[in-house]
């Protein structure tokens, strides 16, 4: 590597030359912080500044400390090709948070020269990052089921122009849609049930070159990383082959609800109740042989069907399905017209507690009602079918307040029981968990994909099962890089919903082969080339890192040292904060990096009455905030010294040991919600970083430091006024408690 | 903009809110170059002025912050903002669209120092708050704002104000003879991204939203609720600025009606339901919130949010169309009237201020722009047509953020589907 050279620019734009002494921070940069060449400019961002910083690259500068705005600005003007450059926030969080008054200038001052010399000491420990050797170039993308998801997302990646492995359970294609007698409308008019056409579509897979389909098989084991998957597929009989992929789709749909379990609506006791699944079968008997349905019973003449709907769902209870599986409602309509269809005069009843036939579902409701399908609000509490196969709907009606309602002479009961998803193993649930049920549920399941990823064998699971991903603006983010859910096993759903994530999810998985081709990380910090590497012999084979990622990026090689999979890594830095022994670093982020900027802070001795606060800020949220209050013109503590991390999951305990020591009088650290509504977009980080300071009292006893010396806030982006608010509290603390006794050591 | 460089394998994205950023981020990630354009002067569409998502209550703007670092990161995303189409002409692989670029009166100088907004006397309504404030005619759109660039508001261009700007600004960014410019981008393949408008809730006469102050729309509620907005967040009423801690929220306002959208907007339960939350959050044991509904659309998961709604006693549920509103006018309050289909009880019930949860339509009509297959509402229907323009979002469906975002996604397969044949063909 050629030899290290800095150089040092201050912008004097946006007030920043009336407000600081530039003259004076270029030379902090040259004698402190050792840059080879400095300069002051009026106004950096423009095409002139711009150009001056890139002639001195070109004559040899290799790592650029920016002292203007916020790196949230101007990224475009600054973004500079092969150097590493350090930008130095003295806009929004030095001029635009301190009064612009004469008294402010010098600690505002005092602000700007500590902020270059972190921006100096930063430029020296990092390095513009080159890809991660690792990456894989497998282009192929597996789809592991062979429903309408995995039919739809193999065909539209081939269509893409990618090869397609498609591997199916069962002997044939189609999944629970080859059940169904005809779908929900999808087109205008929204009015009749419409054909599936599902054999059309299985025949369009089967006749694409590009795919390769795998029927009466499964995925037995599957290891790697984006780019460099593999996979074992094992049909019935045993036999096994191994491919090689680049990204995975898991379309492993659902099953529904064991209607068993709902011996009160009179499931299991007579023919005459079927679920939503059941009632397709007849219909499709029934079409198959060209005659109409009849009572299952006695094969009578069917003149009465009620329709129960959130059987077993949206159970506060908990014993049945907590949630709404979002198409049970068009279903029941769909199907009440498969009997207004076969005779007019056939009553239907659909017994509801919400109609939930969102967007052009409302067609689909009126035509129902045009139909003379009869909608009531009421909430069934039992159903009764006596010898002759009749059956009595006990409910209360909503609408008459009538609790002891009844539906009588009743032919048929089709009972809307809801999605329970095919997910696999829940490898959240830890071995030993005290809900016995709930662990030998985990234990009997069958796992999908067979992950050899030490954090096990499956996509981590969000709620009731489902794999969906917790984020609202982010819905195909799975915890493990290069494999998306899709369809009804992500999150309840219809057919037409389902053809439209299985193409969403087929896009990520074509994206994931894209990225890890070129060694470029996936979402959040989509192409961020850095990756974790580590230093071998300092290793004490701990495990922290391989057990806190959150995206069970991390395994262990043969000698039991971490393996990282660096095309499976999001570069959150969670495992170079969990380690101990400080062994893990990315080229551009690092405990170094990060430690030197906190050492090149200047600590005024105790009797200044001058405190140093260290603020570790999550880049995502907390530090847009303290920009923004910038920009707001919120003024907080001159005392602050602001580092923004990658997640809060990335701070090594060192950096508030070391800031501590150092003669630091405060630390805060600024991080994103975590618990059930967690907004941490590395998913656990934040709560790790809460769970590891709480075990931060034992080293400030040690040091016999307060308490209060180290705070852990959560925060949102949106806490523009807050943000300064926490700081001035913190700040207004520590002048209580006093300053450090550890200055100057 | 000599510098747009458009060829037959470039995704053009028209409109710049969370489906349209999303679309384009997930195909410059995917390696296709993107031209994404924007009619207003910034990023972000309608969710940016959302004080909180359901059903976590997280705020909007902490996944804009990463969809414009993933953006401002990749050197495949061309942005225009002011940027209005008024024309596609053509077939897959091979579009010709036709763009006008408004001025801004600001070029790519700015700093966003905010001097000429400090300069600038005149102040226009702010279109961020819905009009319920005003701002100075120079100006940024938002705090999120993307491009981070001000905006001269055109009212101002020949007064006195517009020179005093000019004068502001050191660096030469304030240009008060930009022009319109015309241009006509080539592209493989479109992704129609343009998004939603709140019904006119003004249709809606018997609900008096035309006549009565304290009636009000659930965007606007929304904008009153965010200490962002026109009023730091207080929830108070229009007409006297008295604590609206009775509020009305009635459901399907202009949905669900062949008199106005036929079609079921499917977000405007879950957005009511989170509503009641900012009047808990700010009025606690005294809020008072009251929801008139036909059936509570909490789909899927979203039932979790619905329930604990229910659990909150300061929540109540009416099922009934609510029939008209009449005002108070000494008093100011709204007084609902209707019947509870849930024993058929009448009733007229007082409140401080009535929100109405108003549907989405698209804000867009496409028809007039592009050949493209539209379902009765106007929604762009998905694989109806072989064409190379694609809905995204809610340009095809009433849809929430999520359910947008996916959808996007899928867009921008197809779009990749038409650009990788087209690369395939020219070798």
């Amino acid at each position: 590597m050629a030899d290290m050279k800095i150089g040092a620019y201050v912008c004097q734009g946006c007030g920043l030359g009336e407000r600081l002494d530039t003259k004076a921070l270029t030379l902090v940069a040259q004698k402190e912080g050792k840059a080879h060449v400095v300069r002051e400019h009026e106004f950096l961002c423009n095409g002139q500044g711009v150009a001056m910083i890139q002639k001195d690259i070109d004559e040899g500068v290799n790592r650029v400390v920016i002292g203007a705005c916020s790196r949230r600005a101007k990224a475009e003007a600054f973004s500079f090709e092969n150097v590493a450059v350090a930008r130095v926030n003295l806009r929004e969080q030095v001029i635009w948070s301190q009064p612009a008054t004469e008294e402010a200038r010098e600690l505002t001052q005092e602000m700007a020269a500590d902020y270059m010399r972190m921006g100096c000491a930063e430029a020296k420990k990092v390095q513009a990052p080159i890809p991660n050797p690792e990456h894989g170039t497998n282009r192929r993308v597996l789809v592991v089921g062979g429903g309408i998801t995995g039919m739809t997302a193999a065909l539209e990646a081939a269509r893409a122009g990618y090869d397609v492995l498609l591997v199916e359970k069962t002997g044939a294609l189609g999944g629970f849609m080859a059940k169904l007698h005809k779908r929900i409308p999808y087109r205008e008019p929204f009015a009749d049930p419409q054909a599936t056409g599902v054999e059309a579509l299985a025949a369009a897979v089967a006749q694409e070159s590009r795919i390769t389909v795998f029927l009466n098989s499964t995925t037995t084991r599957t290891s790697g990383a984006p780019g460099r998957f593999s996979v074992d597929i094992t049909t019935e009989s045993g036999q096994t082959q191994t491919e090689n992929v680049g990204a995975i789709v898991m379309a492993s749909g659902f099953t529904p609800y064991d209607a068993a379990k709902l011996p009160e609506f009179g499931y299991g006791k007579s023919q005459n109740v079927v679920d939503q699944a059941g009632l397709e079968a007849l219909a499709r008997a029934a079409a198959a042989k060209g005659e109409p349905m009849r009572r299952p019973s006695d094969g009578k003449d069917i003149k009465s069907v009620v329709f129960v709907q959130c059987a077993g769902q949206r159970d506060a209870t908990g014993t049945h399905l907590k949630y709404c599986s979002g198409h049970c409602c068009n279903t029941s309509m769909k199907q009440a017209m498969y009997f207004k269809e076969q005779n007019p005069d056939i009553d239907t009843a659909i017994i509801y507690t919400d109609l939930r036939t969102p967007g052009n579902g409302e067609d689909f409701y009126r035509s129902a009602q045009r139909k003379g399908v009869i909608f009531t609000k009421g909430k069934v509490a039992s159903v009764d079918v006596n010898s002759s196969g009749a059956a009595t709907v006990h409910f209360h009606d909503l609408i008459l307040d009538d609790k002891a309602a009844t539906m009588k002479d009743v032919d048929l009961v089709v009972l809307a029981t809801g999605q329970v998803p095919n997910s696999g193993v829940n490898i959240d649930i830890p071995a030993g968990a005290e809900d016995v049920d709930v662990a030998k549920a985990a234990e009997q399941s069958v796992s999908v994909l067979n992950l050899t990823y030490r954090q096990g064998p499956d996509v981590p699971q969000l709620r009731y099962g489902f794999t969906d991903s917790h984020f609202i603006c982010f819905p195909y983010e799975t915890r493990r890089t290069g494999i998306y859910t899709a369809g009804p096993v992500r999150r309840p759903m219809d057919i037409a919903q389902a053809v439209e994530d299985a193409t969403g999810a087929a896009l990520k998985a074509i994206q994931a082969v894209e990225n890890a081709g070129l060694g470029r990380a996936a979402h959040p910090r989509s192409g961020d080339l850095s990756y974790p590497t580590f230093r071998r012999e300092g290793c004490t084979q701990c495990k922290r890192c391989t057990v806190e990622c959150p995206f069970g990026a991390i395994d262990e090689d043969e000698q039991r040292y971490p393996q990282f999979n660096e095309s499976r890594c999001r570069r959150c830095g969670t495992c170079m904060g969990a380690c101990p022994v400080r062994v893990i670093s990315f080229e551009n982020y690092s405990v170094d990096s990060v430690g030197s900027q906190i050492k090149a802070v200047d600590v005024p001795d105790e009797f200044s009455e001058k405190p140093r606060i260290l603020l570790l800020a999550c880049e995502n949220d907390a530090y847009p905030a303290l920009d923004m209050a910038g920009v707001s013109g919120h003024t907080s503590s001159a005392f602050i010294r602001t580092i923004p991390v990658r997640c809060l999951g990335s701070v090594n305990m060192i950096w508030i040991t070391d800031a501590l020591n150092s003669g630091y009088d405060g630390v805060m650290m600024m991080g994103c919600r975590h618990g059930d509504e967690y907004q941490c977009h590395f998913v656990k980080g934040s709560e790790l970083a809460s769970y590891r300071m709480s075990k931060i009292d034992d080293t400030l006893k040690n040091l016999n430091l307060e308490k209060d010396r180290v705070r852990l806030l959560e925060v949102a982006i949106a806490d523009i006024k807050r943000v300064p608010e926490l700081i001035n509290d913190y700040a207004a603390k520590i002048q209580e408690i006093g300053m450090s006794p550890f200055k100057g050591f | 903009m000599a510098d747009v460089v458009a060829t037959h394998e470039t995704i053009v994205v028209v409109g710049g809110g969370i489906s349209g950023m999303t679309a384009a981020v997930e195909a410059a990630e995917t390696g296709k170059n993107v031209i994404l354009l924007e009619r207003t002067p910034s990023l972000g569409g309608r969710v940016n002025q959302l004080y909180k998502y359901f059903p976590k209550l997280c705020h909007p703007t902490c996944g804009m912050e990463i969809n414009l670092r993933r953006l401002r990161a990749n050197k495949r995303i061309k942005v225009l903002t002011l940027a209005e189409v008024s024309k596609v002409e053509g077939r897959a692989g091979d579009y010709k669209i036709s763009v006008t670029l408004h001025p801004r009166y600001v070029n790519d100088h700015c700093t966003a120092c905010g001097a000429c907004g400090a300069a600038v006397s005149a102040e226009i309504p702010n279109p961020f708050n819905y009009g319920m404030s005003r701002m100075k005619a120079a100006y940024l759109p938002s705090l999120m704002a993307y491009p981070q660039r001000y905006v001269i508001d055109p009212s101002i261009l020949g007064t006195p104000d517009a020179e005093k700007a000019k004068e502001a600004c050191k660096y030469g960014a304030v240009d008060l003879d930009m022009k319109a410019e015309e241009l006509t981008l080539s592209a493989g393949a479109v992704v129609w991204a343009t998004g939603w408008r709140p019904y006119d809730a003004g249709k809606i006469q018997p609900y008096g939203y035309d006549r009565f102050d304290n009636v009000i729309t659930s965007v606007e509620f929304e904008r009153l609720s965010d200490p962002r907005g026109p009023t730091g967040g207080r929830i108070v009423r229009p007409s006297d600025g008295k604590e609206a801690k009775n509020v009305a929220f009635i459901q399907c306002a202009g949905s669900r009606d062949r008199n106005h959208l036929k079609h079921c907007s499917r977000i405007c339960c879950m957005a009511s339901l989170k509503q009641t939350t900012y009047m808990r959050e700010r009025f606690g044991d005294e809020a008072q919130s009251t929801v008139y509904y036909i059936d509570i659309r909490a789909i899927d998961r979203f039932e979790d949010f619905y329930q604990k709604v229910q659990a909150d006693s300061t929540v109540r549920f009416v099922k009934s169309k609510v029939a008209n509103i009449t005002e108070d006018e000494v008093t100011g309050d709204v007084i609902l009237h209707g019947v509870d289909t849930e024993g058929y009880h009448r009733y007229d019930n007082r409140h401080d201020l009535c929100v109405l949860a108003v549907g989405m339509e698209p804000s867009v009509d496409v028809r007039t722009i592009a050949d493209v297959a539209v379902d009765a509402s106007g929604f762009i229907e998905m694989g109806a047509t072989d064409g190379g323009l694609f809905g995204a979002g809610c340009a095809t469906n009433a849809l929430d953020v999520n359910r947008s975002v996916q959808s996007a996604t899928a867009s921008v397969l197809r779009a990749v589907q038409v650009v990788n044949r087209v690369a395939k063909a020219e070798g």
